[in-house]
């Protein structure tokens, strides 16, 4: 493909030489001319009053779509426990394959044969279970190496995982073992009525931009998805599928897992799966300031988060930062206290369902995002919010 | 050691828009910067340079601009600078810059290569292990600590959700780092005269013998199909009052939506 420029409906207006990220358009002789520089953005295509911009397709360009059937998707477990974004994408791959016919299948890399009956519960036709001991902890070329071998054996259309440390890290090395395109942390789905390819939206430019992205000839189409943004599907005790035990006989690691450390107190902090999170700045002065947080945090039964500069103090770890360079969150509750609301904090919160904001600025820009704004001392209001409560919750 | 850092020139996000009209980018005046993972990766990269001694080298892959990325990055002391630019990878995904990537690393050679966790305008976090694939070599990602390097074998420590994983690697080996792994250091005052002078070695498609077929628009599986802003924001409420008046309302509208 490139992009041309109609010679004769252009007027020389220069409205496009603005829109080009690249400064690949030039206007000579009173005409738009592309140049070399063009990175095929497609950003002029539309800025045009006389629609003299196209792009045109060359021969090479097309080709034949890729066979597959089914949905699969890939249930994650930490120490054996199934994350709940599993749940989440069981939801999702069944409300797809309706769209396309087709199962829904769900493969389990370690975990037990419990947990592959309560994916079945959860919506799964069919289980591809290898229990082998070397998938205990997330090691990434076995997990791409079998998870490859078993697509190109089976041939699903759509496979997706959460956009988690585990599905971020090892889905791209299958993508590009299987030569086929990977969208990463979708927050929507869905089918093309005509064309049946599946529209995968995400956020970029650390949220300032939504897109919608295509995977159309290669197979399977691969996605991560944002976690806490599907809706589960309905869990029915009563459903049945079927179990298929596979073996890891191939697989091979250069890496190894010598420990896995949890930090974490009592409290957790996965952040991308909490429901609630109260989240911390400068504003809180130090660590004392933090411990208020935690202690709201606990009578909620929720986690803490804080922003960059509350990171970059010392008062808390980096674990809990949420914002362009930490986490992505989207919990039911987020209450942000002392935190200005860079743009840089917002895209990491603003899918939040419900937003609070307490400052003592009234101009802070958090509240441009809160459902409900307090301007006040967060020292005063915090002890109290947390005895208040308290009070209901032990009613 | 031959330490190959990859770095993206970026925009800097926080500037970025969307023109509702057109729904194109606007990117009038926003300035460019290395991605700021990257920083980190750079750092990382000298580092263990000191450490075991050897060559760092950094790799762009981008437009003519992409060169100031890697002028900065000479300024903070790496040996050399490598430009991989080519008409041919315009409209690359991340496959596609992954492949032209691996393919440029192949013709540096490398025991070592660093990547950011992300890049802060695709925000994917897929080109590192997609190069570690294409090079049939490991990768680990979100390295906050190197604990140990020497020849053949790499100890690092990796950040998770609920902790970190000590990990143990053989070399060659591609890493992706956090910005909790260290503090990139400022440029000195010689490393910005060596950065104005600086020879910036460049690389074409045929320069790294890539197919043709992999490259750019033609060689990527997926496509960016429309871009659009995100939706608008909610209704928002100010709770007023006296400190316990504001506390019994907030409680009372959380119980309401049932969040409590
Ligand atoms: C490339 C890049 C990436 C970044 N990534 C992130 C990121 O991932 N996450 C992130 O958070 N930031 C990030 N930042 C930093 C961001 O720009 C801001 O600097 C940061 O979020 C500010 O943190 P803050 O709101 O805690 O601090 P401040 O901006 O200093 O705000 C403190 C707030 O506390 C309020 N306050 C003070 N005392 C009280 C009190 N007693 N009661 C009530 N309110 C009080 C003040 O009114 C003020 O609004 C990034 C920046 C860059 C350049
Ligand atoms: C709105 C939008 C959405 C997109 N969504 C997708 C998608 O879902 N899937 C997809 O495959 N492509 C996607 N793309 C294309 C993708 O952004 C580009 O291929 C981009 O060049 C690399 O991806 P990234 O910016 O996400 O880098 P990341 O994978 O996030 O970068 C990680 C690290 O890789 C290294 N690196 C990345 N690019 C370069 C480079 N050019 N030179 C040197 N080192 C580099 C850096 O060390 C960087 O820190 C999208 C593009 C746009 C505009
Ligand atoms: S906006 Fe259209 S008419 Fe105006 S200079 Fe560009 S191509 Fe020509
Ligand atoms: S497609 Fe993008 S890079 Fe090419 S001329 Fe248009 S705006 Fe510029």
């Amino acid at each position: 493909m490139f992009i041309k420029v109609n010679k004769d409906k252009c007027t020389g207006c220069e409205t496009c030489l603005s829109s080009c990220p690249y400064d690949a358009i030039i206007v000579k002789d009173g005409k738009a001319d592309i140049t070399e520089l063009c990175q095929l953005c497609r950003s002029c295509l539309s800025v045009c009053p006389e629609g003299a911009i196209f792009e045109v397709e060359e021969e090479a360009d097309k080709k034949e779509k890729a066979q597959g059937s089914g949905v699969w998707v890939f249930a994650e477990q930490r120490d054996g426990e199934l994350a709940g974004v599993s749940f989440e994408l069981l939801g999702a791959g069944r409300r797809l394959a309706e769209k396309l016919g087709g199962e829904v299948s769900a493969v389990l890399f370690g975990g037990s044969a419990a947990g592959a009956e309560e994916l079945i519960r959860w919506g799964a036709d069919k289980v591809y279970h290898c229990d082998d001991g070397m998938f205990g902890a997330f090691n990434d070329e076995p997990y791409a190496g079998l998870l490859a071998e078993l697509i190109t054996q089976y041939r699903p259309e759509i496979v997706l995982a959460g956009a988690t440390p585990i599905g971020r890290s090892f889905f791209p090395r299958v993508a590009a073992r299987l030569k086929t395109g990977l969208t990463a942390d979708c927050t929507s789905l869905d089918i093309d009525g005509e064309t049946k390819n599946l529209l995968q939206v995400r956020p970029a430019f650390g949220g300032n931009i939504m897109a919608t992205i295509l995977c159309p000839h290669t197979r399977p189409q691969m996605a991560t998805v944002r976690p806490r943004v599907m809706k589960r599907g309905e869990y029915d005790a009563s459903r049945k599928g079927e179990v298929v035990k596979i073996r890891a006989d191939n697989v091979k690691s250069r890496t190894k897992v010598i420990e896995t450390i949890r930090e974490v107190s009592e409290m957790s902090v996965n952040l991308q799966e909490a429901n609630i999170i109260v989240s911390g700045g400068r504003g809180m002065g130090g660590e004392k300031g933090f411990q208020l947080l935690f202690d709201l945090a606990e009578a909620l039964g929720g986690c803490v988060g804080a922003s960059r500069a509350a990171v970059d103090e010392g008062w808390i770890p980096y674990r809990h930062q949420v914002g362009q360079t930490g986490k992505t969150v989207g919990p039911k509750l987020y209450i942000a206290c002392g935190i200005s609301g860079a743009v840089q904090h917002l895209v990491g919160m603003q899918s939040s369902d419900i937003i609070v904001a307490i400052n003592k600025n009234p101009d802070a820009p958090i509240f441009s995002v809160a459902t409900y704004g307090i301007v006040g001392d967060l020292f005063e209001i915090l002890p109290l919010l947390t005895k208040k409560i308290k009070e209901v919750k032990g009613a | 050691m031959k330490i190959v850092v990859c770095v993206k020139q970026v925009p800097d996000t926080a500037e970025v828009r969307i023109n509702p009209e057109t729904n194109t980018l606007i990117r009038d005046g926003v300035e460019s910067i290395i991605n700021p993972y990257d920083m980190h990766a750079i750092e990382a990269g000298l580092q263990i340079r000191e450490k075991t001694g050897g060559k760092v080298t950094v790799l762009t892959m981008g437009p003519p601009q992409a060169e100031n990325a890697l002028r900065e990055a000479i300024s903070m002391g790496v040996d050399d600078a490598v430009l991989l630019t080519d008409r041919s990878f315009a409209g690359s995904d991340t496959w596609a810059t992954a492949y032209a990537l691996s393919k440029a690393i192949e013709h540096l050679g490398a025991d070592v290569i660093l990547c950011g966790k992300q890049a802060i305008d695709g925000d994917t976090a897929q080109v590192g292990p997609e190069i570690a694939e294409f090079l049939d070599i490991p990768h680990i990602a979100y390295i906050r600590k190197i604990e140990d390097v020497k020849e053949g074998r790499i100890v690092v420590q990796r950040l998770m959700d609920e902790g970190y994983d000590l990990m143990e690697s053989s070399l060659p080996v591609l890493l992706t780092v956090v910005r909790e792994l260290n503090v990139p250091r400022m440029p000195s005052l010689k490393g910005k005269m060596a950065a104005k002078k600086a020879g910036i070695k460049k690389l074409t498609a045929a320069d790294i013998g890539a197919e043709e077929s992999k490259l750019g628009l033609r060689g990527s599986p997926t496509q960016v199909r429309n871009i659009f802003a995100p939706e608008a924001k909610r209704d928002r409420k100010i709770i007023d009052g006296t400190n316990e008046e504001i506390i019994d309302a907030l409680v009372k509208e959380l119980t309401g939506l049932k969040c409590l």
